[in-house]
């Protein structure tokens, strides 16, 4: 019989203020085994964890239960401090009367009557607890950054600077992202390509960096400290050795219409190509579905001007395979795609346009070589309408329901490079609320409206309607004056909805790693875990977590890489000892649980087995406890009950089963 | 709310605490000009319980019922079901027929769009 | 103990096996959001959905419950990649055995619900109590040798 304590925790007045603790304890004391109980205002705390270890010393308890918040907040707390007191730490257990008890029930006698049932499951769960000792895994010092946008290139330089080899896995030709398709940053209106290219750089140098470019992560398997990843490198068709980047290819490629993804596709480039003038690795890429060679064969032009002979037409992909100790993700985004909003036009007039087609056309390297024009006509616009909140705050299926964020901010700085370059222009921004949080933004904003003049309106658009004469007629409303207006513009921006990277849902899934209905993927706690995913060894950094500007970007990048480096600091990890354990006597051999597990922990073994006196040699399943994960999905599928769980076993479960429904 | 408020929201089906006053129905709205109380409006009317002024505006005869707030706001608030529902509670309370079914014929112009006839009898009927 | 449906005050014994990764945590998050649920709902924690033997679910029956639910991560989403596929057919055949004998289809739910959906979390097990509660009390598999 187990000799069982029972703390109840008010968590000040969190849990005491709906379940009466004190009651709580006093009903503990029935319980079968259970030998003390006590509540106390603060459990986690300094003199709350002594109060556990002087019951453990004094009545020598062989199993704790702490009534308290959620055991995915303080079981690594308890369990430590039981370990202390030199009492196994899988012999504690957490009811969870806060986050499923008195946060959401408001009638105190029927909280605490719930609290009791809680307590009693915990209870006649620990009476089945057995020692359990965590085994341990190497950990590999390496870690993978999956993305080389700004929040993959800092991650990784400061992953790097702490002396890891890190590796960045780069879907495009180039790396850089989003940030090197900007014109100019708020609130201080830097150049973006200025300070970003000098961190591109400094990633490529870095003797600790490998970047793999136009390659794609495709398959990771292991657990925290020992990922496996297998990442194809595309075949570029250009010999990264061989190739000085001198660009000839490029200029003298015939086959010229293709849209230019770099651009948004305001303007074409060559089928062989670099994205963008600084890229890294400054070798281009042989785009095989526009080239006239791979559609036809006949063409060979690039290959025959190239004087360091780098073109090689036979590439095939190559697929490499690495480990990790740490994974993380920084997948960026892209804008929403616009097609459900046919109210704005986007898509029938060319002068209606996002705000990331904008940055290319103010960008001195876009498509107009950064004169402010109209893509219809080429001529200058003089009257320009910003609309905000184009699928962002949303709750119907066209668009986000959440706030991008950056656009407030983006739309400001746009408003006022305008009007600063182009004084003769007018600016309107309609706007739903102008949001504004962060150092020097609000300063930023009023400084459009004070001293650049753009006219910002509180009101909708509801239509955008091309006319005849090529202008476009934007009724809107003004919410403040009460009227509906009607402006004739030569141009229109939309402040598109920012979505996670399209491929955040499939890297998540390879990953095991949570995501939302939104494909943000999930912190581990909202506030005090914001880098780390709940799947241990995966980190997140950047807008794959949520919309973020860039400081917070760069914020995020270096606390994931503080995590990382923790990580990797580490020579040895304790493992999940929750493993399966087969039940040599009742197993039959079947390979039904081999067949389940999504691990390949399972193997198969002769083994002489002792049965009742009869000695014989039987084919038995073997759990490799360092690769079992602990999900339970084999004890389930055994048709002789031979496969348990350790720490949920099926005893374990049918206790708290039944003293719930008692 | 008052009893009418609740009715309103019933008939609509409506939750006007989903609005966040962007002004995009206002926008939208074809017959913005005409109205007194604009569609924008509607919600804080049923929020503030003001059902006797929203009931006497002529806003509740100059909206089309084209839906084009319904369709485009974007919290699913739907102004022109607030208005639709709002109309319908002064039908209702006055008993009578706006409009006899014998006398439709008589008023039909060939070039009356179908759309425009049932969106006619969606408000005047009863 | 006579039955009697229609009484606002029968209070219905539920049993929530919700995983650990996304579904505990999701009724974590309806308890920090503060979104509240009947406290008939009781939940155990499961490393997964696949844990949850049906033994567990007849169990519960057997032993009084009036509804068992189960909450796994979204289809695609399981930490362990294919634990809730294993579940939803195990619980699918389960569900309609216990159909068969009796026990209704509205007493037993399966459910995805994320880490980032407490406001999920809550509707459901609003809904599912209600719908226990429209059905009554459960009394087709409780077997008398279990009553203390």
């Amino acid at each position: 019989m187990q000799k069982i304590g029972v703390f109840v925790c008010h968590c000040g007045s969190n849990i005491a203020a709906t379940v009466d603790v004190k009651k709580v304890a006093k009903m503990a004391l029935k319980e079968p085994g259970v030998c003390h109980a006590e509540d106390y205002p603060y459990m986690c705390s300094e003199a709350g964890q002594s109060r556990i270890a002087a019951a453990i010393a004094e009545k020598g308890l062989t199993g704790i239960v702490v009534c308290s918040c959620s055991p995915r907040m303080h079981e690594a707390t308890f369990r430590k401090a039981a370990e202390r007191c030199g009492l196994n730490p899988y012999m504690v257990e957490i009811a969870n009367l806060r986050e499923h008890c008195s946060w959401i029930h408001k009638d105190m006698e029927e909280a605490t009557e719930k609290a009791v049932i809680l307590m009693r499951a915990a209870v006649a769960k620990v009476h089945l607890n057995t020692p359990l000792q965590a085994g341990e895994s190497a950990v590999t010092k390496r870690a993978l950054v999956i993305g080389g946008g700004i929040a993959g290139i800092q991650t990784a330089i400061d992953i790097a600077d702490a002396g890891y080899k890190v590796d960045i896995v780069e879907k495009t030709p180039s790396i850089g992202g989003r940030m090197s398709q900007l014109d100019k940053t708020f609130p201080t209106l830097d150049c973006s390509a200025c300070i970003l290219t000098p961190k591109m750089v400094e990633a490529a140098a870095h003797e600790n960096i490998t970047i793999h470019t136009y390659s794609e992560v495709e398959k990771v398997s292991g657990f925290v400290g020992n990922f496996t990843v297998d990442i194809r490198k595309k075949a570029r068709m250009v010999d990264m050795t061989k190739c000085t980047g001198c660009g000839v290819c490029q200029e003298k490629c015939p086959s010229r219409k293709t849209a230019n993804e770099f651009n948004r596709g305001l303007n074409t480039r060559s089928a062989i190509y670099t994205p963008f003038a600084q890229a890294i690795p400054n070798v281009p890429v042989i785009d095989t579905e526009s080239c006239i060679k791979f559609k036809t064969g006949k063409c060979g032009v690039c290959a025959a001007v190239c004087q360091a002979g780098a073109i090689d037409y036979k590439q095939q992909d190559e697929i490499i395979t690495e480990t990790y100790g740490a994974i993380v993700v920084a997948t960026g985004f892209d804008t929403i795609k616009l097609d459900k909003y046919g109210e704005y036009a986007y898509g029938q007039s060319k002068d209606v346009i996002t705000s990331l087609e904008l940055e290319r056309i103010m960008n001195a390297a876009g498509p107009t070589k950064g004169h402010l024009e109209r893509l219809s006509d080429g001529k200058a616009p003089k009257e320009i309408v910003f609309i905000q909140c184009v699928g962002s705050r949303c709750s119907d299926d066209r668009g986000k329901p959440y706030c991008s964020k950056i656009c407030c901010m983006y739309t400001a700085k746009h408003a006022m490079l305008i009007r600063d370059k182009y004084p003769d222009v007018n600016v309107t921004v309609f706007y739903i609320d102008v949001r504004t949080p962060g150092k020097n933004f609000d300063e930023f904003y009023r400084r459009a409206v004070e001293d650049y003049g753009v006219n910002y309106v509180k009101g909708q658009v509801g239509k955008v309607a091309p006319q005849p004469d090529g202008s476009l007629l934007v009724q809107g409303v003004d919410l403040l004056d009460n009227k509906q207006i009607l402006k004739k513009a030569d141009m229109v921006v939309l402040a598109t909805a920012i979505e996670p990277n399209p491929d955040a849902r499939k890297i998540a899934t390879m990953l095991t790693a949570s995501i939302d209905t939104n494909n943000f993927l999930t912190e581990a706690h909202p506030k005090l875990r914001p880098v780390e995913s709940p799947t241990a060894g995966v980190f997140l950094s950047g807008v794959c977590q949520g919309p973020k500007d860039i400081p917070e970007t760069v914020a995020q990048a270096g606390a994931a890489a503080v995590k990382v480096i923790g990580l990797l600091a580490k020579d040895k990890l304790k493992t999940n000892p929750c493993t399966a354990q087969a039940d040599e006597l009742l197993c039959n051999g079947c390979s039904t649980c081999a067949n389940v597990c999504p691990y390949g922990a399972i193997t198969y073994e002769v083994r002489l087995v002792n049965d009742h006196g009869i000695r014989e040699e039987r084919r038995v399943a073997s759990v490799n406890s360092a690769l079992c994960q602990g999900c339970g999905a084999c004890t389930v599928a055994c048709p002789s009950g031979a496969m348990d769980l350790q720490g949920f076993s099926n005893r374990q479960i049918i206790a708290e089963v039944d003293a719930i429904c008692r | 709310m008052s009893k009418q408020s609740e009715l309103i929201a019933e008939i609509s089906g409506v939750n006007p605490l989903k609005c966040m006053k962007c002004g995009k129905c206002s926008a939208s709205c074809p017959s913005f000009n005409e109205m007194d109380i604009k569609p924008h409006q509607f919600v804080s009317y049923i929020q503030r319980d003001d059902i006797e002024a929203l009931t006497a505006s002529k806003s509740l005869y100059k909206c089309l019922s084209c839906f084009a707030c319904v369709e485009r706001c974007p919290r699913g608030v739907k102004p022109g079901k607030l208005i639709d529902a709002a109309r319908q509670l002064v039908l209702r309370q006055r008993g009578q027929e706006y409009l006899s079914p014998d006398e439709v014929p008589a008023l039909l112009d060939e070039e009356t769009p179908q759309q425009l006839l049932m969106s006619a009898f969606r408000k005047y009927r009863r | 103990m006579p039955v009697n449906q229609n009484n606002e005050e029968f209070r219905p014994v539920i049993v929530a096996f919700c995983c650990n990764w996304c579904s505990y945590a999701g009724a974590d998050l309806a308890g920090s959001s503060r979104l509240s649920y009947p406290a008939d709902v009781k939940i155990i924690r499961v490393p997964c959905s696949c844990r949850v033997n049906p033994m567990f679910i007849l169990r519960a029956f057997e032993k009084g419950a009036d509804g068992v639910i189960l909450c796994g991560c979204h289809p695609g989403d399981c930490h362990y990649s294919t634990g809730n596929y294993y579940a939803r057919r195990r619980m699918t055949l389960l569900f309609s055995m216990l159909d068969f004998i009796g026990v209704e289809n509205g007493r037993t739910r399966v459910e995805w619900v994320s880490a980032a959906e407490g406001v999920k979390f809550s509707e459901t097990m609003n809904s599912f109590v209600a719908k226990i509660r429209s059905l009554g009390k459960n009394v087709r598999l409780g077997d008398l040798r279990c009553k203390n």
